[in-house]
């Protein structure tokens, strides 16, 4: 393996806005909302970026294509300017392109944004948009939506390890229960309200197994990152947070079209995963990762990730969920920000927005959401549908 | 000898009771009852999809590549102009040096179709053609029509050798009878006064074709086993029968209780039903009326035996489902216009380019399979989808549709637009090998279950009103019957 970028690059400030349904800021106005943040949180101007990238997936309802949005929004002065795009992953796929930048050398800092505007579309949910498969297969896709095509990861899930949906549905509503409550302390937050099981076992059906609790919520909202090498952000802070692994992984297709896969886990987090702990110096992941802000778009997919990061056993999460495992103040909290869940998922935003976390916990300002002297923390962030995926996971630490 | 060597049918799984849309629209028009129940295609399904699934049923896994022709009858084609035929030949897999054809604008079509299919196959100038009809009429809310149409369709196979029933004559009037029109820019049939028609067509026309045929076969009533023709009116349908001196049990049920009237495809799917009954050395005539009405004469043969295991008409029949709700009905048929929301308005523009260039994929259903490997895979793949294999351009063509499969996982969604919600979609898994993620239909959320066995079933995928199209592909279906 590639000598990676472990402690090579520094992130020294980050900006989010409160993610919600922003009806009074357009994307562009929350870009500079984040990107004021991030450059006032680093000490540094505007004139000290090098290069830019900038993150967003359903750019027909929100800024368009290219970096150009960008870079005009932000009046940036002729820089390298770069936009990505990979689904929900979007946002670290751009903390990704700055980070590499300046690993190899080529800049000295670098900005990345990631924003959506998800709620200019005059209905709920995503975007609809038949062609997002490709003008190909939009023929031969079924009419599917997110909460739809997780779902059968459920249904696959409950008959595979033998639970009934209620069994199964109770283990899933723990997962929801806890980021409400985490989601609760945080005043960025788009679902800032505590909910009982009852709630969630109870809520409308979205897509069957999943209620209307399993699913995250549908928010507008930007983060950024300002990034640069050790040196330089030793000068800049006295607590900078250093990359110890970004890895991303892509579905090869075997699982959409050969029968061996099982649907009841996400292969591209298996391998992006085991990358990482390998460029962090990561042998027992389960001792060593002192938290996460994992893609928990809907409630099953933060359960199989947890077998899939390798922590807890496979087909077993369950035990992990209901003995507290990954409570905020259990060994590995998960989404201590309220994660996808509660602080929203505005797509193009939602990587650089978990990154922020680990950030503000691993600098010891996360306030009543604090967890005690972390190490490690991890960030998993999934673009597409279980069968046919990206996913990056990125590993931060002191 | 030239005849018809299969048949196959097909009846959507949804009937209407007629007391359902009396009960709905009886305050407008009392008198329109009717006994019984008629089918009702799904939301998803038009005179194509139906047309297929019968011709599925014909070829019955046989070898799609010998057919010669396709012959498409109906009076309610989704397309005015873009032959129909070819979109049925393209679903079936048909080689594309084959002879195609639309027959429309008369009731009586289907049977024109099966006598051009049979002149083609005697006359040597195809060795095997398939007919295949459908209708989906739509009757204007509240009148007799709506009550009367049904949907279904109906398909044969002619062709000279292992001739199931060889056709031994035909007799045909033609008269520019008006009893019932659909000008190019109507949507719904306008009719004349029933005692007219009934009298001075249906009662006639079928009685004067049949009785020709007899006469030019030299045959009297009591030599035929099952005589066939459509029903219009119950009594008057038990009328020409008497009239033309045969015996109620020589009559083969009308289904208009049943299926109701299916349109082209009617007089063709009475007829498959008699064949599923009948012995070798049978002698059966099927008359359609339209316009006129064509008369068939043909005679059973040894070979019946060996096509017994059609789903045909019994076996649709038989497996159904009550559509309660009138208002679900004429959701199904675009006559109410439901609010689909936001999300169910969007739909991005048909690319005539890909549905060519990607023809045996989308509307064959067609994979590959690696030659290396043997993994099927779909949608084709040039590079194997098999990590362990990888093998570059060793691809056969393999088709899909015929195959049966198992429902891997699936869910019932309700964010996402469907005229009958939830949409149903899962993995599915074929026998065989190869995956994929479609659609489900005819079916309810709490009746499937991980594992289930199911089929694959060409529907209509989508209808962009705005810009005149109808898209096709496949969804699952549970095992029908």
């Amino acid at each position: 393996m590639a000598e990676g970028i472990k402690d090579k690059v520094a992130i020294v400030g980050m900006g989010c806005t409160e993610f919600g349904e922003r009806w009074d800021k357009g994307p562009q106005g929350l870009m500079i909302e984040a990107v004021m943040e991030a450059l006032e949180d680093a000490g540094i101007e505007k004139k000290d970026i090098d290069a830019a990238w900038s993150g967003t997936c359903y750019e027909e309802v929100s800024i368009g294509k290219s970096a150009i949005p960008l870079a005009v929004t932000l009046k940036l002065p002729f820089i390298p300017a770069t936009r990505v795009e990979n689904f929900c992953a979007t946002g670290s796929e751009s903390l990704r392109g700055a980070c590499y930048a300046v690993a190899a050398g080529a800049y000295d800092i670098c900005l990345a944004v990631g924003v959506e505007k998800l709620k200019d579309t005059g209905y709920g949910g995503l975007p609809q948009n038949d062609t997002q498969q490709g003008t190909t297969l939009r023929f031969a896709f079924p009419n599917f939506t997110p909460p739809g095509a997780f779902a059968m990861m459920g249904t696959r899930y409950f008959a595979q390890y033998g639970l009934s949906p209620q069994d199964g549905k109770r283990a899933l509503a723990h997962i929801s229960v806890k980021s409400h409550h985490n989601g609760a302390m945080n005043p960025k937050a788009h679902l800032r309200r505590e909910i009982t099981i009852d709630q969630v076992m109870n809520a409308p059906i979205v897509a069957w197994p999943l209620g209307l609790f399993d699913c995250c919520g549908v928010s507008d909202g930007a983060a950024a990152a300002i990034v640069t090498r050790p040196e330089i952000a030793k000068k800049l802070r006295p607590d900078p947070v250093y990359v110890k692994a970004m890895q991303i992984a892509a579905s090869s297709g075997e699982e959409m079209m050969c029968t061996h896969w099982d649907y009841t886990h996400v292969e591209s987090t298996i391998r992006a995963s085991q990358r990482a702990y390998t460029e962090a110096g990561i042998t027992n992941p389960r001792d060593e990762i002192s938290m996460m802000e994992v893609h928990d778009c809907f409630s099953i997919t933060e359960l199989t990730i947890y077998e899939d990061l390798g922590i807890s056993p496979r087909g077993r999460a369950k035990e992990d969920i209901e003995a507290g495992f990954y409570d905020l103040d259990g060994p590995i909290p998960c989404q201590p920000d309220g994660g996808l869940k509660c602080f929203g998922h505005p797509i193009g935003a939602s990587g650089l927005r978990m990154m922020y976390e680990m950030y503000k916990q691993l600098q010891g300002k996360a306030g009543p959401r604090q967890i005690k002297d972390p190490k490690f923390g991890l960030t998993h962030n999934m673009g597409g549908i279980p069968p046919l995926n990206v996913v990056s996971v990125c590993i931060a630490g002191n | 000898m030239a005849g018809i060597t299969s048949y196959g049918a097909y009846i959507p799984i949804y009937r209407i009771n007629r007391m359902t849309i009396y009960q709905a629209l009886g305050w407008l028009n009392p008198a329109s009852l009717l006994p019984g129940e008629k089918a009702v295609a799904n939301y998803d399904e038009d005179s194509i999809t139906m047309s297929v699934a019968a011709g599925m049923d014909c070829l019955n896994g046989g070898e799609q590549e010998s057919v010669d022709g396709l012959f498409f009858a109906t009076t309610s084609a989704p397309y005015k102009e873009r032959q129909n035929a070819g979109i049925i030949a393209t679903a079936l897999d048909l080689r594309p040096d084959i002879r195609t054809s639309d027959f429309t604008t008369s009731i009586k079509a289907g049977t024109g179709a099966l006598i051009s299919a049979y002149d083609a196959v005697s006359s040597g100038s195809a060795k095997n053609v398939m007919v295949c009809a459908a209708d989906c009429r739509l009757g204007k809310p509240g009148g007799y029509q709506e009550q009367m149409y049904g949907d279904g369709g109906a398909a044969f196979l002619l062709g000279n050798e292992g001739v199931i029933a060889s056709i031994e004559g035909t007799h045909s009037v033609t008269y520019d009878f008006m009893d019932h029109w659909r000008s190019a820019e109507d949507r719904y049939n306008r009719s004349w006064e029933d005692r007219w028609i009934r009298d001075e067509g249906y009662s006639k026309f079928i009685t004067e074709a049949i009785s020709g045929l007899m006469k030019d076969c030299r045959l009297q009533p009591a030599d035929i086993s099952k005589v066939v023709y459509p029903c219009l009116y119950v009594a008057a349908h038990a009328g020409i029968g008497k009239k033309l001196s045969f015996e109620p049990t020589q009559i083969q049920d009308h289904m208009f209780t049943t299926v109701g009237h299916a349109g082209t495809s009617y007089p063709l799917m009475i007829l498959v039903a008699a064949l599923e009954d009948a012995k070798p050395g049978d002698k059966i005539i099927v008359a359609s009326y339209g316009n006129g009405s064509d008369a068939i004469l043909l005679q059973v043969t040894d070979e019946i035996e060996k096509v017994r295991d059609r789903r045909g008409i019994k076996r649709h029949l038989a497996s159904k489902k009550d559509l309660s709700l009138y208002e679900k009905y004429v959701t199904f048929r675009d006559v109410l216009e439901i609010d689909t929301g936001g999300r169910g308005e969007e739909v991005a523009p048909t690319q005539a380019s890909i549905l060519f260039r990607e023809r045996r994929m989308i509307l064959g259903l067609c994979g590959s399979k690696c030659r290396k490997c043997g993994t099927p895979q779909y949608p084709p793949q040039e590079i194997c989808a098999n990590p362990e294999c990888g093998a570059v351009n060793e691809m056969d063509t393999y088709r899909f549709s015929d195959k049966t499969a198992r429902l891997y996982t699936y869910t019932g969604d309700v964010l996402a637009f469907s005229p009958s919600p939830p949409a149903i979609y899962g993995m599915v898994d074929f026998e065989g090998g190869g995956r994929w993620l479609f659609d489900l239909t005819d079916c309810e959320l709490d009746a499937i279950e991980v594992g289930m066995p199911v089929e694959m079933s060409l529907r209509r995928k989508y209808h962009d009103e705005k810009r005149g199209v109808h898209v096709y592909f496949w969804k699952a279906t549970p095992i029908r019957v």
